[in-house]
């Protein structure tokens, strides 16, 4: 039976040497940012701060990026908040309501989920000017909302797919109309969803970067571009910057580590059902 | 069609009250601007009222009984949207790629493909699209590989699987930005007395002949490079598929083949695999579709470095600093049908499989 414990330490190792690797990164974001200035040197990046632990990146990357993160949050919201309420109406109607071509009008919408955005870029911006949306976060917001339908509807189409129609039928003979039966019983039980949904757009569009870039004007930035700026400019140090990036990856990352369990079910959904 | 028509007289006067309420405000801002905090909600607002408007009329519709054109007047102003922001968009952009708009005034002046015939000949494009082969490939590749070598690790009901998956999940939710920037530290090519990153690691290991000028290389090893943050935000989600892939595998069925006497790797090899088929077609769906339009992470990456770059850059600085419209219009085009030809397919037979049953 010796084998097998060499087995299993052999695998040990390799997910711990793995495990290792995935974490390189936020070890070097942490390490770096709880340097004191003093000892930020590129040559001892992976050494541990010898004169106790200090915030003073923090504090710098914060100033950097606080109207930014503010701008995020405030179009984050919104835009996670509609997009779910939208996508449930949808993906009720697709699932429980089905008439002839709606399966293909899913299709039809569920392809706009693909498109790389610079197909429509042009257009986009172009009308965004139009309507007199461009350089703001109201406009971008509402182009978060509108290529957001295709998942948020994939999402709550399967949830709501896997209700029986049995408890559809009870509401009907109850004589509970179309909206009757989503407002008394389907959306009672959307709440998993919901979390889901919102969730995943949280997330979406707090990383999103080329909608960002190219519809805000720079007291609008949201933070993937300001930091995508922070990055390439020669003025800022580098251990600034990572005290920055962890700052800017911090929300995404909580929601990770406290909705983890939310956040895998909208990936998954994301992968749409083989 | 028409079932039955049930008066209600409290439900007609909250659909004239919702269709007034709407159209005032349309009147209303259409003569005026609506600022909040500094911003112009003026558009916002007529759509909301167009929208309040619309209920209204949803109102009187459900008053009809017949649920499915209420369903389907219900879904429509997202069909709208999506017919105006994705296919008229793309529609709109084919246009503009047929013409020879370029500086900051449109002309629509009919050029045929001449565009096209540019970029097919254009050094900048062909590189740009022999980079994203590479990336596309290696990407893929070191996903699949790598997310099915760590689901099998983690299948082996060994303590602390749940951590060990949240450890490789979580670069999932980083943007592709944060994470470039953060490697562009770590794959830093500086040598001798700059060096730092984890050539500084393999400097102190003693392993100097693994010391990289990483996506600085000569191309097209320079790309191959970029693949490792890509791999590191992506490989954790492939793990998670090839996972519950595993797991909704009935362990009666690897139990008779026990007694049958498979060995363990032979039960993965001839019962495992085959199953998991389905699975890696999904992951190589949604990871291609993400590599051909590959963008932040290699702006975040790389500054646009001509040596990277892919054609999403392309399409962004030739539009927006060449103003050379039409050019942009013709890139992001082909990288349209460069994704729909790996995923329309994919969504037919989706469609398909739906309506078969």
């Amino acid at each position: 039976m010796n084998w097998r414990i060499a087995i299993k330490t052999l695998f040990y190792a390799i997910l711990i040497i793995l495990a290792l690797f995935y974490l390189l990164p936020v070890y070097l974001l942490v390490l770096t940012g709880l340097k004191p200035i003093s000892e930020v040197d590129l040559k001892t990046m992976w050494a541990l701060p010898t004169a106790g632990i200090h915030f003073d990146n923090f504090i710098a990357g914060y100033k950097q990026l606080a109207p930014n993160l503010k701008n995020s949050l405030a179009m984050v919201i919104p835009e996670a908040l509609l997009s779910a309420l939208l996508g449930s109406f949808n993906g009720y109607l697709l699932a429980k309501w089905k008439f002839r071509g709606s399966n293909l009008i899913f299709s039809l919408i569920l392809f706009g989920m693909f498109i790389p955005y610079q197909s429509i870029l042009i257009p986009l911006v172009k009308f965004m000017q139009y309507i007199k949306l461009y350089g703001d976060l109201p406009g971008l917001v509402l182009v978060h909302i509108i290529y957001g339908i295709p998942i948020t509807t994939l999402i709550f189409r399967n949830y709501y797919a896997g209700i029986g129609t049995e408890i559809l039928e009870a509401g009907r003979i109850d004589g509970a109309s179309l909206i009757g039966i989503y407002r008394y019983i389907m959306f009672p039980l959307s709440a998993p969803s919901f979390a889901v949904v919102i969730i995943w757009q949280f997330t979406q569009a707090w990383n999103e970067f080329l909608f960002a870039v190219i519809l805000t004007n720079q007291s609008h930035w949201p933070v993937t571009v300001a930091l995508n700026n922070l990055a390439g400019s020669q003025l800022v140090q580098w251990n600034v910057l990572m005290a920055a990036t962890l700052l800017a990856a911090l929300p995404t990352l909580l929601v990770y580590i406290f909705l983890g369990r939310f956040f895998l079910r909208g990936l998954m959904a994301g992968a749409l059902k083989g | 069609m028409l079932r039955s028509f049930k008066f209600s007289s409290p439900k007609l006067s909250l659909a004239i009250l919702l269709m007034l309420i709407g159209t005032i405000s349309i009147y209303f801002l259409s003569n005026t601007k609506l600022i909040i905090a500094g911003s112009n909600y003026t558009s916002i607002g007529i759509l909301a009222s167009g929208l309040i408007l619309y209920a209204g009329v949803l109102v009187i519709m459900a008053m009809f009984e017949n649920e499915t054109i209420l369903s389907i007047a219900m879904l429509t102003p997202s069909i709208v949207a999506v017919a105006i922001f994705v296919y008229g968009f793309i529609a709109w952009s084919v246009r503009v790629s047929l013409s020879q708009w370029k500086g900051l005034l449109p002309d629509y002046t009919w050029v045929g493909l001449q565009q096209y015939t540019y970029l097919f000949h254009d050094t900048r494009f062909l590189i740009d699209v022999r980079n994203t082969a590479v990336f596309t490939v290696g990407f893929i590749a070191g996903c699949l590989i790598l997310g099915l070598g760590l689901a099998i690790l983690l299948d082996q009901r060994l303590k602390g699987e749940a951590l060990f998956r949240g450890i490789f999940l979580f670069p999932m939710s980083i943007s592709f930005i944060a994470s470039g920037v953060v490697w562009g530290w770590l794959m830093n090519p500086a040598t001798g007395n700059r060096i730092t990153g984890i050539n500084l690691i393999f400097q102190s290991l003693g392993l100097n002949s693994l010391i990289s000028l990483w996506h600085s290389s000569p191309q097209p090893w320079g790309m191959v490079f970029t693949v490792i943050p890509a791999v590191w935000q992506l490989s954790g989600f492939t793990m998670a598929l090839y996972l519950g892939g595993i797991r909704s595998i009935s362990d009666d069925l690897r139990e008779a083949a026990r007694v049958d006497g498979a060995s363990e790797f032979e039960i993965y090899r001839y019962i495992i695999l085959p199953i998991l088929q389905p699975v890696t077609l999904s992951a190589v769906i949604i990871l291609g579709h993400m590599s051909l339009k590959i963008f932040d992470l290699i702006v975040a990456l790389g500054h646009k470095d001509l040596r990277l770059d892919v054609p999403g850059i392309y399409m962004w600085t030739t539009t927006f600093d060449g103003t050379n419209y039409a050019q942009g219009a013709a890139i992001g085009v082909l990288m349209l049908v460069s994704v729909a030809i790996l995923v329309v397919p994919y969504l037919i037979q989706n469609l398909r499989t739906e309506t078969e049953i």
